[in-house]
């Protein structure tokens, strides 16, 4: 009896040796995998073929036929050879045709796919001058500030088109006209910026001529004999793994890397086209000190003993705690690591944080308390396959691009996707099974309520519940409270439509719930991921393959940074400073005395910096002064510190409050580790010199250290990378060499051979059973009234990263989004008289702003959004720092702000 | 503001009219370019998005297939369509020079209608009837052996 599960196997015959593949490949699928190179051209293996450019013929023996190979279904018994004379005379012959459909030949011979069509050019002898063709006087495509179509170049292979169409889903350019006159356009003549076009570069990566190439190159002369890096993005936390050409000292173009694990062959528009501040001019080159409120050059020595004599001083006279550390989420592991290290054995304190405090810090909090592990329970790669997605308080297109596609992978497979979010965002919009609007900050209504129906109905898994959970009795004894009735008058959501999200939700097999900071960043932040892991668990949602609870990490280096102990109440590895026996071994480790009581968290450093308790800060890599809530206070708090150092890449808003700016290399200038949101640890090395005078922040923490009398002395980040593995369980198995391959490895890694851990409380949690918890309705912390009436959500947008520090000065980034906005509902626009591009003064109890109104249906009435990203119109001069009892994390996404028009 | 809005209103419920008994998916982009070309005389920008909203299709692959046929028309159209040839053959025997004196004549541009909406005119590659080159062709008539002379004599014919 045949295995009707086996897949079935075709044998074929290549070049006279037998080869077995799976039934439905085609030729071509056959020959690749057992090594045999055919050339192509208009296919690429993400692409569904067309056999338009038939540069892949093959002859199958039998019937002397030429066929394309890669869209002819291999056949049992099918004898094929796929070169000799015959055959290179039709492709030196097709090659001949293409060319005389353009006049310009890219001559390269690089691996890039820009020169495949030269190299294949060069390969069959085809004389490119004497073929050239008509030229066809079209104009070119570079009315946008990131790549140009150069007609002249292209072979219309449509490679671009349907990278665009299958891989990104946007179908922004097209074939346009027929015959001779044919070319790649987006549709009616309009520029890409007007259109679905998302800048993602797709297109360009994808194009074989170079026809379709980055302005970023194009300034630099074109150049084709470039240096390939293999770094990652440091755009947010999915980390892709993209290669970085350059050349000269500077960044010539980024392209993803093949190989890559997390996004495979995708960036976004950030990663592609916004690394051109790395090259900017007035990056800080030389350690500045500031003398009369005026910055000046200064030599490295000067400026690390100034930094090291005024911390030992106010150490001295104010003690250990009386200073702060911040570090960064875009810093690399070893960086974190080191700066936690050398603010608790140097300095003598644990007052070390960083913005974590301000995206994730309930999550962690949460998912700690609920599951043990604060951390994505899945693989990125495993969304796809889910059958229900939850995402709340995520725009995932935007702010985490590449995890979007997959979620749009899932849809496409038959997945389920319910969206609740205050603002109907283009997924819920466009991919979205369900879409539920709740009144901003209602999170623990909705989520319990839906959790009381799935009792109710009886759809809860009880195995699951009995088997691998604890403390069950009370939530539900808690549940009681969010009667349908109650939950549509808390959280606005139909209650109808509630019920039938929580069945959808509860019958998944595979139910995944993405979420972000529109559940963390509340006065009640820890409840609502608390809430999370309840739906989850009393599901059975949790543990296996595509099924769990997936936190959406920001920053690209935001969970290693948690991960290594940047925080005030753990060394690396989440262990706790205030557990004995961790004391001890630190101390033992790093041979110093220290301190078991955890220190202050980042709005708290500002808070006592205000009150004169806090005289000293380190700020490594971080813009408190525009990322921060309540920027007033956050600006008295610096201004009354004794001593401030900045490391940095550029002079920030922070910088300019600095006694010290001491210049840090960019990531593209350093080695080392980021984990990404799926805590997977992947190694990059140096693509580039440091600019000007600056250096590594590793190297800069180690020389501060030093002469501080606690010697640092790394050779390389290899050796720091090796101490985590030495002193962080999790950790153990990624040493520098286990790490240095481009899969990297996804921790809890704890042997010293380990291969990761896709998926996390497989059979069981980290923490034992999991722990459900009874949660009551908190209001958020500032509702709108009769003197400010509007709710004000901030957030992320696709093309800027946290403060723009990076993409306010990548070229084409700021020029595509140059300002600030406030999205508005068409009806208050309307009884404000206000119109898209008028003038709007924002004001809360904290302060106020001046921004551009953006007319948006996504923001319901009462509701106004303002991406934080800005510093002239910085919405977090507005929010409210009040905190979440036990992250500490503050109320960035729910403040009451009143409208009025400007002039 | 609130007139353009009333406009586009009234511009999509005519869409809306003319699409009505075609199914909303992507089979029906042709019909849909036919039928709004026929009623409009051409297919406007607004017309061709609207199909690509009601065949829920992307706005790119519907403007690729309305310029790929030569049925369609992007652009408004005279009362008669000449189009010159522009194939090797017409080339070779001066089919320029009919088309600069059938330009100068209209006083349009390529592509335009003239002001008393009568013609349109283009040039097209290869009529096949490369023997009697040059060619022009009006609507569905094919005029070959053409002198510059002659051609603008042919266009006076239509325009009484
Ligand atoms: S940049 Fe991306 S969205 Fe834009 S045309 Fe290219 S592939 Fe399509
Ligand atoms: S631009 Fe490049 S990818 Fe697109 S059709 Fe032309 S040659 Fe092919
Ligand atoms: S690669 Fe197969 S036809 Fe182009
Ligand atoms: S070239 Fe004019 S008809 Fe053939």
């Amino acid at each position: 009896m045949p295995n009707p599960t086996a897949t079935e196997l075709v044998e074929i015959e290549i070049n006279g040796e037998k080869f077995a593949g799976e039934q439905g490949s085609t030729i071509l699928e056959i020959a690749r995998e057992n090594g045999i190179e055919i050339p192509k051209l208009c296919h690429m293996d993400q692409l569904e073929p067309t056999g338009a450019c038939r540069m892949c013929l093959v002859e199958l023996v039998d019937s002397g036929k030429l066929v394309t190979s890669c869209t002819h279904p291999a056949e049992d018994g099918m004898k094929v050879e796929t070169d000799n004379e015959r055959i290179h005379r039709s492709r030196k012959l097709n090659l001949e045709l293409l060319l005389s459909n353009n006049t310009e030949v890219v001559d390269c011979d690089s691996d890039e796919t820009r020169c495949e069509f030269s190299k294949l050019l060069k390969q069959y002898d085809v004389e490119v001058e004497s073929y050239a063709g008509e030229k066809r006087n079209h104009e070119n495509i570079e009315d946008n500030p990131f790549f140009k179509l150069d007609h002249d170049k292209c072979i219309l292979c449509g490679r671009c088109v349907r990278a665009c169409e299958e891989i990104r889903g946007r179908s922004a350019i097209d074939f346009v006209g027929r015959g001779f006159d044919t070319k790649i356009a987006p549709p009616l003549d309009r520029s890409l910026t007007e259109g679905t076009c998302q800048f993602c570069g797709q297109c360009v990566d994808a194009c074989p001529t170079g026809a379709l190439t980055s302005k970023m190159r194009i300034e630099k002369g074109d150049p084709t004999q470039v240096e390939k890096t293999s770094t990652v993005c440091t755009y947010c936390g999915v980390g892709c793994r993209m290669n970085v050409y350059t050349k000269d000292g500077e960044v010539v173009d980024v392209a993803p890397d093949p190989e890559a694990p997390a996004n495979d062959i995708r960036i976004c528009s950030k990663g592609r086209f916004g690394f051109d501040f790395v090259n900017r001019d007035d990056r800080l080159k030389q350690p500045l000190i500031k003398e009369k409120d005026e910055f000046r050059e200064a030599s490295w020595d000067e400026a690390l003993d100034l930094v090291s004599e005024k911390l030992s001083e106010i150490k001295e006279n104010h003690g250990s705690n009386a200073i702060a550390g911040l570090s960064s989420a875009t810093c690399t592991n070893e960086e974190n690591y080191l700066f936690q290290k050398f603010m608790r054995a140097t300095v003598g304190t644990n007052g070390v944080d960083h913005c974590a405090r301000l995206c994730h810090a309930s999550t962690v909090a949460g998912l700690v308390r609920a599951f043990g592990s604060g951390a994505m329970t899945n693989s990125i790669g495993e969304i796809k396959d889910a059958d229900t997605i939850l995402i709340t308080g995520s725009n995932t297109t935007e702010s985490h691009p590449v995890i979007g596609l997959e979620v749009k992978k899932a849809v496409e497979n038959g997945a389920d996707l319910i969206v609740v979010d205050p603002r109907e965002i283009d997924i819920a919009k466009e991919d979205a099974t369900m879409y539920l609007r709740q009144n901003s900050g209602s999170d623990v209504a909705w989520i319990m309520g839906m959790i009381r129906v799935i009792l109710e109905e009886g759809l809860w898994d009880e195995k699951f519940v009995e088997a691998r959970t604890e403390n069950f009795e009370e939530m539900r004894e808690a549940a009681e409270e969010f009667t349908p009735d109650r939950v549509e008058e808390l959280t606005g959501i139909d209650k109808k439509k509630l019920r039938k999200a929580a069945r959808l939700y509860a019958n998944a097999d595979r139910g995944s719930i993405l979420f972000a900071m529109g559940i963390t960043q509340h006065s009640h932040g820890t409840d609502n991921v608390l809430a999370i892991a309840n739906l989850a668990m009393v599901t059975g949602n949790v543990g296996k393959e595509s099924t769990g609870v997936n936190p959406l990490r920001g920053q690209n280096n935001v969970q290693g940074a948690c991960d290594l102990g940047a925080l005030p109440n753990v060394y690396s590895g989440y262990q706790n400073v205030d557990l004995e026996e961790n004391q001890k071994k630190f101390e033992d480790l790093w041979d110093v005395d220290l301190d078991p009581n955890p220190g202050l968290t980042v709005v708290e450093m500002i808070r006592e910096a205000e009150k004169g308790n806090v005289n000293g800060m380190y700020i490594m890599g971080e813009n408190p002064m525009v990322s921060d809530p309540d920027l007033g206070h956050v600006e008295k708090g610096l201004e009354n510190l004794d001593f401030l150092v900045v490391q940095d890449i550029f002079m920030t808003e922070t910088a300019e409050y600095a006694d010290v700016i001491l210049p840090a290399a960019s990531f593209l200038e350093t080695s080392g580790t980021f984990t990404n949101t799926e805590r997977r640890v992947q190694h990059f090395d140096r693509a580039l010199e440091p600019k000007g005078n600056s250096r590594p922040d590793w190297e800069i923490i180690s020389q501060v250290s030093t002469r501080m009398g606690y010697p640092m002395k790394y050779g390389s980040a290899d050796e720091i990378t090796d101490e985590i593995a030495d002193v962080t369980p999790i950790y153990t198995g990624i040493t520098a060499e286990r790490v240095a391959n481009k899969q990297g490895l996804q921790w809890p890694c704890v042997t010293g051979d380990c291969t990761g851990t896709k998926y996390l409380h497989k059979g069981q949690f980290s923490r034992g059973l999991g722990k459900f918890h009874a949660l009551h309705y908190r209001e958020p912390a500032e509702l709108p009234d009769g003197d400010y009436p509007f709710t004000l959500t901030t957030g992320r947008m696709y093309y800027h990263f946290h403060t723009r520090s990076m993409t306010g000065r990548s070229q084409g980034l700021d020029e595509l989004v140059p300002e600030a906005y406030m999205e508005i509902n068409p009806a208050d626009a309307e009884a404000l008289e206000v119109d898209s591009g008028d003038l709007v003064r924002v004001s809360s109890r904290r302060g106020e702003i001046e921004i551009k109104a953006k007319i948006s249906d996504r923001v319901p009435s009462e509701t106004v959004f303002i991406p934080f990203h800005f510093a002239e119109a910085a919405a977090n001069r507005l929010t409210n720092s009040v905190l979440d009892p036990i992250a500490k994390i503050p109320e960035l996404k729910v403040s009451a702000v009143n409208l009025e028009k400007v002039g | 503001m609130p007139e353009i809005n009333e406009e586009l209103r009234k511009m999509q419920n005519t869409y809306e009219k003319i699409l009505e008994d075609l199914p909303e998916t992507r089979e029906s982009v042709i019909p849909a370019l036919q039928l709004v070309q026929k009623s409009r005389g051409y297919l406007p920008g607004d017309g061709l998005e609207f199909i690509a909203d009601y065949t829920d299709t992307p706005l790119a692959n519907v403007y690729s297939i309305a310029t790929f046929y030569s049925q369609f028309y992007l652009e408004p159209q005279g009362e008669h369509t000449v189009k010159v040839c522009q194939g090797t053959a017409c080339h070779i025997k001066g089919a320029n020079e009919i088309y600069e004196a059938l330009l100068g004549k209209l006083g349009i541009a390529p592509g335009e209608v003239t002001p008393d909406g009568k013609f349109t005119l283009t040039t097209v590659r290869c009529l096949g009837a490369c023997s009697l080159a040059p060619v022009m062709m009006v609507d569905d008539k094919v005029y070959g052996n053409q002198t510059p002379d002659e051609a603008r004599d042919v266009l006076d014919e239509y325009r009484d």
